[in-house]
């Protein structure tokens, strides 16, 4: 009888649509603990999270704060000893806890990455007002005055957009989209 | 002369427009050319492939089709356009099976990716294709004296693509040295500035940054230079933040590499938009021997 793949399994690949990612060979060495800018500041190191991939502690993994602390700088990735591509797992990672609608409470990042792609389909460009919609509300009174006087300062500078910008051939830029992933309901 | 197709990205085109001028005026000085890609889109940074792989690979793979179109080979100015771009270049010609599919979709712009052009990043065509002696040759201002961290952030070298040093790179202070500048040691160069979590995780990204403009300042660097409009955003339009956070006093200026060339290469702080920063360089160059005119 054919066996169920393991959260393990799963997770390794989903990778790269084409080719795994070898996350079973970890050894714990640590190396991208230690390298990790972010560690100190997730619930589990990415050490520690590929550990409990591999023993197939899906529900604890799903409810970790980890992935979505990684800045995606390949610090890690470049330097594992086993070529690991672990920014590549994050990555993965955050799918993964996307399609099943399951992540941490709290977290900004998975609204950022939605509306950072909405925004795209509508015009082809970043427009980072729009961004700070996702955010702003998480704020203090303090901080949020401080990221007023930030932007108004920026925007004086000419550092800020007043207009969304938008690229010409935005027509067949979305059909375009339309042709790799369902788009329903954004034009 | 030597001609590129140019992909500027969405920053370019307001947050970091010193970035752009700076870039265009300075490789003018230097005799190569751009050629902006016609109807570019944003490559994602680093927001697509959270989303869709298959999604970020097609939005990419236009911009490069847009490149082939004008046989000439790609140079992006940020750092998350140029990994983005690399990466997708060098995934869809590994694979004809997902370069099929995406040129399905290509089809509705007209256009057609084959995997012929090379994509490189400013630093690199600064640093190879003209080159530290032609720097230094056409250096009429060098900024002597001027203490600068040369700042290589995350995605310029990351990942691996395939013959550069990722643990001590020196390409970047090479084109600062042949500036005439003096880049200083600075063992937090290849450290991340933390990118979107400045967006998304406050905390922990104001103290990614902390540590950056703290090594700094301690070394004595008068000004950090970056090669990201990211960085520069995250270093320098957010330091107001980390002091308020960390009741830190930094006043550390943070300019894009191409305006300190451009002024070594005698153009006026004007037309590199000096002066559109958030805290401002001039106290910096007052430590050069030769002051550049004041903006």
């Amino acid at each position: 009888m054919a066996s169920k793949p393991t959260f393990s399994d799963e997770i390794a690949n989903l990778l790269h649509a084409s080719h795994g990612n070898p996350i079973k060979i970890c050894m714990q060495c640590g190396t991208c603990a230690g390298t990790c800018p972010s560690a100190p500041f997730m619930d589990h190191t990415p050490r520690r999270l590929i550990a409990m991939i591999n023993a197939n502690m899906k529900e604890e993994v799903l409810a970790s704060n980890t992935y979505w602390y990684c800045a995606s700088c390949y610090h890690c990735t470049v330097r594992c000893p086993c070529e690991i591509d672990i920014a590549g797992l994050m990555y993965a990672l955050k799918r993964y806890s996307m399609w099943k609608g399951q992540f941490k409470e709290g977290l900004i990042g998975p609204v950022f990455s939605e509306t950072f792609v909405k925004t795209i389909f509508r015009s082809g460009r970043s427009y980072e007002p729009i961004l700070a919609t996702t955010y702003l509300f998480t704020f203090g009174l303090q901080d949020f005055i401080t990221e007023a006087q930030t932007a108004t300062t920026m925007m004086l500078k000419g550092r800020l957009p007043l207009l969304p910008p938008r690229i010409k051939r935005l027509k067949n830029f979305r059909r375009m989209i339309g042709r790799v992933i369902p788009v329903g309901g954004l034009e | 002369m030597k001609k590129f197709a140019y992909f500027p990205g969405c920053s370019l085109e307001k947050m970091a427009l010193s970035y752009h001028k700076s870039t265009i005026e300075s490789a003018r000085k230097l005799g190569v050319e751009f050629e902006e890609l016609d109807d570019w889109n944003c490559c994602g940074a680093t927001a697509y492939f959270h989303v869709d792989e298959l999604l970020a690979y097609t939005l990419c793979a236009r911009n490069l089709a847009l490149a082939e179109k004008t046989n000439l080979d790609m140079v992006a100015p940020c750092a998350a356009c140029y990994k983005n771009s690399y990466f997708t270049n060098d995934a869809l010609k590994k694979d004809p099976d997902l370069a099929e599919h995406i040129n399905f979709a290509l089809e509705e712009d007209n256009l057609h990716f084959t995997g012929k052009v090379t994509v490189k990043h400013l630093l690199e065509v600064f640093a190879q294709d003209v080159g530290v002696d032609e720097i230094k040759a056409k250096t009429t201002r060098p900024l002597e004296g001027l203490r600068v961290a040369a700042y290589y952030g995350c995605q310029v070298l990351r990942p691996r693509k395939d013959h550069e040093d990722v643990e001590q790179p020196h390409f970047f202070e090479d084109i600062m040295s042949a500036a005439g500048a003096e880049p200083i040691d600075f063992p937090e160069k290849l450290l991340c500035c933390s990118g979107s979590l400045i967006i998304t995780n406050r905390h922990a990204a104001l103290s990614m940054v902390r540590n950056l403009l703290q090594s700094a300042a301690q070394r004595g660097a008068a000004v950090i230079a970056t090669a990201c409009p990211m960085c520069q955003v995250n270093l320098e339009c957010y330091q107001k933040q980390v002091n308020q956070e960390f009741g830190t006093d930094f006043n550390m200026p943070v300019l894009y590499f191409t305006q300190l060339l451009g002024l070594a290469l005698g153009i006026t702080p004007k037309r590199l938009r000096i002066g559109s920063e958030l805290v401002l360089p001039t106290p910096a160059f007052s430590r050069v021997r030769r002051t550049p005119a004041t903006p």
